[in-house]
């Protein structure tokens, strides 16, 4: 018998959530002003979350490392947020978004959160839309909606290409409300550095004030960790350089198992590495793949002329072109959902057609919709035998107004027109499906202790479709947490105040001095990047996009020593009573050093491909699905959730087996 | 290419800072130049000087952390960007490039070339917002229909990151462009007209409070934007504040 409790209500799926919240305890209002809670992270997660119960009249504390909680990093999500509306009458519904999460997801997440997930989903929209986001409207006013892969229905809301920008300002704005009636504390340039527990509970953080160095303790009632996915785990990745995973690291050393945390996202389109120096990798949204078809030349010959610059991509014609994607995928072809074609483009660049300098590169090519647009166009405007450059220009006008914003940043970073000629592109660490386990409640193995947002591992399994982390985010600050929370809080309303001069408070904060006086004593010979970029190429090289046992064993051994190494080589300037960057840079970094070895270790044991995560020893072997991933549900279908002992390789695995009740396992197939 | 860096050090808020030459060598044009500042603070830490410290996070132009006045203008000498997405193309080899702190009485300096933009905060804590709980049972997204048009001008206005170019590039330091693109997003929209009044009113007084200039007319703040935001949505301020006497 696992010590894991999901706690999922007993009932038929569709009656969970509903019965669940008609029988939950509740705190009434008087007695909501003297509970205290902490929320760490103000992205869309921690912002809704803190703006909901302030709302409900809990006093709260948010922290978060940006100057602002605006500038959190759910502010870059660009394409858009899924919602079971069904505007379009195309047939959507709350069990055919909860259907696709769950086989997107790979069959790997809990049948219970997810259909609460898509329950809640329409709720988010209408609430968004009361706050003022400006989401796209068609000329009757109505709200419009795009396709995203990996799905057969357009239940996509979308801002422009900024929706997770809008979102995040809406839940900042309703933060602001409560901020102004002094229901919620800010606390900005703060990081929290370690949970403090008493008896058994969260009952507070420590934190430092980034800009003077002052190490601050906050006690809470409960505690509630946003802080986000930890890709930065590779050094190059798609987040904020400040993203980090020390505030889920630092909850699971303290007693919250991690859950999955082999499960990453490597997102197909991204614009590639061009240097050493490069500092982080930049996404350009998936939406470009409805009309962009991706390709390699065909001949070796051409690659290496395209490299060396005597060739053009446009100087190939179309059978000198491999369109890899449509050749292997005929039904979804360029719209397959993102593993699949992240592994693609990995599998055409290791066998050496990759097209640019460091041979990480393929083509997304918009020449083909832009003829395509441009005849429609003409023909829309009655235009007879129109030249090519005619319908070039109303082929790229068209273009224009659906990428335009797309197009410029990728001019601004690469330096070329990609109206003219194909865009690279490479696959790059985006998003983490892993996270801290957490029941129904969204509570992790720690009372009181809660985890909302892509810092969890709940809800996408093992692989995430397009336009679900918005919605996840907010599900869980707006929706979910505010009700199951309570229930935990209906039992603290005679705990009163809790004391910061406890023995407990004392010893966490001596933890944090030591660690941070550690570092800046420690007068080593290497900065913090040059360790942190040592992780990255590991992590990227053998726990990439494709692993094997070997590789993961040599992952293991060789973070170990680099870590080792990091503790006795670094060399962190400055004081530790200032405003230091480099201390706080390393502190994270520590972190990542030790969950990059749970990672190794995660996906060393899980000896099936699942989502994200491909080993190349379990692989089809023949038929029509030869060379795809296998992913094993005999033995796998189950949550890996580990417990720390001390040491990240010693950490003790225990199994949530899953169970599916509403949907069949099937291989995915997108042939 | 071989640059020289002139840039302002400065200890903490209440030190006296000072410009500090620096040089640096084999950047490439293809860097971006908070790149070319990791480049710089690489070299410093590994001689054992402190690094320059700098905001920045996303590094993709959205966050609006990222601040820096290059060669005399707001996120450089490039147009539509902010300092993360200005690249070293921009610049020849031999250049000398001076970087000061986003400068301005409302914006006090933190450290080097980072600068405390709380203002900005506590000017939307002053009414950049509308007053709705989360429920669940608000009303459906589809039964307030918006025309297009003032949903895409909501939208442009709403596009502001809140980085404060505007005021750094601005003789007098004034926030309306900031302001004016909070109080427009609200005033283009049907939710936003129930607190239209206090809202403009309060928010302009927070940012009188803080200390922010007035709007003469210079337009240097819609030529510095990142984002592009309009200088009608200033007049569109000064609108609703008239407005909202009557």
């Amino acid at each position: 018998m696992s010590v894991l409790d999901s706690k999922v209500p007993k009932g038929p799926l569709k009656d969970k959530w509903i019965d669940y919240k008609n029988h939950i305890d509740l705190v009434n209002p008087a007695n909501k002003r003297n509970i205290d809670v902490i929320v760490v992270g103000t992205g869309l997660a921690g912002g809704s979350a803190a703006a909901t119960l302030a709302e409900l009249g809990y006093n709260v504390k948010t922290f978060c490392y940006q100057d602002s909680p605006r500038r959190a990093h759910s502010i870059a999500a660009q394409g858009g947020i899924n919602a079971a509306k069904n505007y379009q009458g195309d047939g959507d519904s709350t069990y055919r978004l909860f259907y696709d999460t769950v086989k997107g997801g790979d069959y790997r997440s809990r049948e219970a959160n997810v259909y609460r997930l898509a329950e809640v989903s329409a709720n988010i929209i209408d609430q968004c839309v009361a706050q003022g986001v400006p989401f796209a409207r068609d000329y009757g006013g109505l709200l419009d909606n795009r396709s995203f892969g990996g799905v057969l229905v357009s239940r996509t809301f979308y801002a422009k290409g900024q929706t997770g920008q809008q979102l995040l300002l809406g839940a900042y704005s309703a933060m602001n409300r409560q901020i102004a009636r002094g229901k919620i504390t800010p606390f900005n340039r703060h990081e929290m550095l370690d949970v403090v527990k008493v008896n058994g509970k969260a009952r507070g953080i420590i934190a430092r004030n980034l800009v003077t160095g002052e190490i601050e303790r906050h006690s809470a009632h409960a505690v509630v960790i946003a802080s986000g996915g930890y890709g930065n785990v590779y050094f190059l990745s798609t987040n904020a350089m400040g993203s980090n995973a020390t505030a889920a690291w630092k909850i699971h050393k303290k007693g919250a198992f991690f859950a999955n945390p082999c499960y990453t996202q490597i997102h197909p389109t991204c614009i590639p590495r061009s240097g050493d120096y490069q500092s982080k990798l930049t996404l350009m949204s998936e939406s470009l793949r409805n009309d962009g078809r991706i390709w390699v030349p065909k001949n070796m010959d051409d690659v290496m002329a395209i490299r060396e610059g005597k060739k053009k991509p446009t100087d190939l014609s179309e059978d000198e072109r491999d369109y890899y994607l449509e050749r292997r995928y005929p039904a979804f072809g360029n719209l397959v959902p993102r593993d699949v074609a992240s592994r693609a483009a990995k599998e055409r660049c290791d066998a050496g057609y990759g097209v640019n300098a460091t041979g990480e590169a393929v083509y997304l090519d918009f020449a083909s919709a832009i003829e395509r647009y441009g005849k429609e166009q003409a023909k829309i405007h009655n235009i007879k035998n129109a030249s090519a450059a005619k319908i070039y220009e109303l082929g790229a006008a068209i273009v224009k107004a659906k990428y335009g914003n797309l197009f410029q940043m990728y001019e601004k970073i690469v330096d070329q027109d990609p109206y003219k000629t194909p865009m690279m592109i490479y696959p790059a660490v985006h998003y983490t499906m892993g996270g801290v386990w957490v029941d129904y409640n969204l509570m992790t193995t720690v009372d009181g202790l809660y985890c909302i947002g892509e810092a969890n591992f709940s809800d996408h399994g093992a692989n995430r479709l397009g336009a679900s982390a918005l919605m996840q985010g907010l599900a869980d600050g707006y929706f979910v947490l505010p009700y199951t929370i309570g229930d935990y809080l209906s039992h603290e309303i005679r705990t009163g105040k809790i004391p910061t001069d406890s023995p407990e408070f004392d010893a966490a904060e001596k933890e944090v001095t030591d660690k941070i006086n550690f570092f800046v004593n420690n007068k080593g010979s290497h900065s913090v990047d040059y360790y942190h970029k040592k992780l990255g190429n590991i992590m990227w090289e053998k726990c990439g996009m494709s692993r094997n046992a070997t590789g993961l064993k040599e992952a293991m051994v060789e973070i170990k020593a680099l870590r080792e190494d990091f503790y006795k080589n670094v060399s962190v300037p400055g004081k530790a009573d200032e405003f230091n960057n480099e201390l706080e840079k390393a502190g994270r970094v520590a972190d990542f050093l030790e969950l990059g070895e749970l990672f190794a270790k995660d996906a060393l044991a899980r000896e099936e491909s699942c989502g994200g995560h491909f080993r190349e020893e379990s692989v089809e072997l023949d038929g029509e699905q030869k060379g795809e991933a296998k992913r094993n549900d005999k033995e796998f279908a189950f949550v890996s959730a580990w417990e720390y002992k001390g040491e990240p390789g010693e950490a003790v695995l225990h199994k949530e087996e899953l169970e599916f009740n509403e949907i069949e396992l099937k291989q995915r197939s997108y042939k | 290419m071989n640059l020289t860096l002139k840039i302002w050090r400065q200890k903490d808020a209440q030190s006296k800072g000072k410009m500090v030459d620096y040089k640096v060598t084999e950047i490439s044009e293809h860097m971006s130049f908070l790149e070319m500042m990791d480049v710089l603070n690489e070299q410093l830490i590994n001689s054992g000087e402190e690094p320059v410290a700098f905001d920045h996070d996303c590094r993709e132009g959205i966050c609006g952390m990222c601040s820096m006045y290059i060669n005399g203008e707001a996120h450089g000498p490039d147009r539509g960007v902010t300092t993360c997405q200005l690249h070293m193309r921009m610049f020849k080899d031999g250049d000398t490039i001076t970087i000061e702190p986003f400068r301005a009485k409302a914006f006090p300096v933190l450290k080097d070339l980072v600068v405390d933009r709380g203002a900005f905060d506590r000017i939307q804590h002053a009414g950049g917002y509308i007053s709705v709980n989360t429920s669940g049972n608000t009303q459906d997204a589809n039964s307030l229909p918006i025309s297009k048009h003032a949903a895409d001008e909501a939208m442009d206005a709403a596009t502001c990151i809140g980085c404060g170019a505007c005021v750094a590039s601005c003789k007098n330091s004034s926030a309306m462009l900031f302001v004016g693109a909070k109080v427009s997003q609200y005033a283009l929209l049907p939710q936003g007209q129930v607190e239209a009044t206090d809202r403009v009113r309060n928010m302009v007084a927070q940012m009188d409070l803080e200390g922010f200039g007035n709007c003469t007319n210079t337009g240097a703040c819609e030529v510095e934007c990142p984002k592009g935001i309009s200088l009608e949505n200033i007049a569109r301020m000064n609108r609703e504040l008239l407005k909202s006497n009557f």
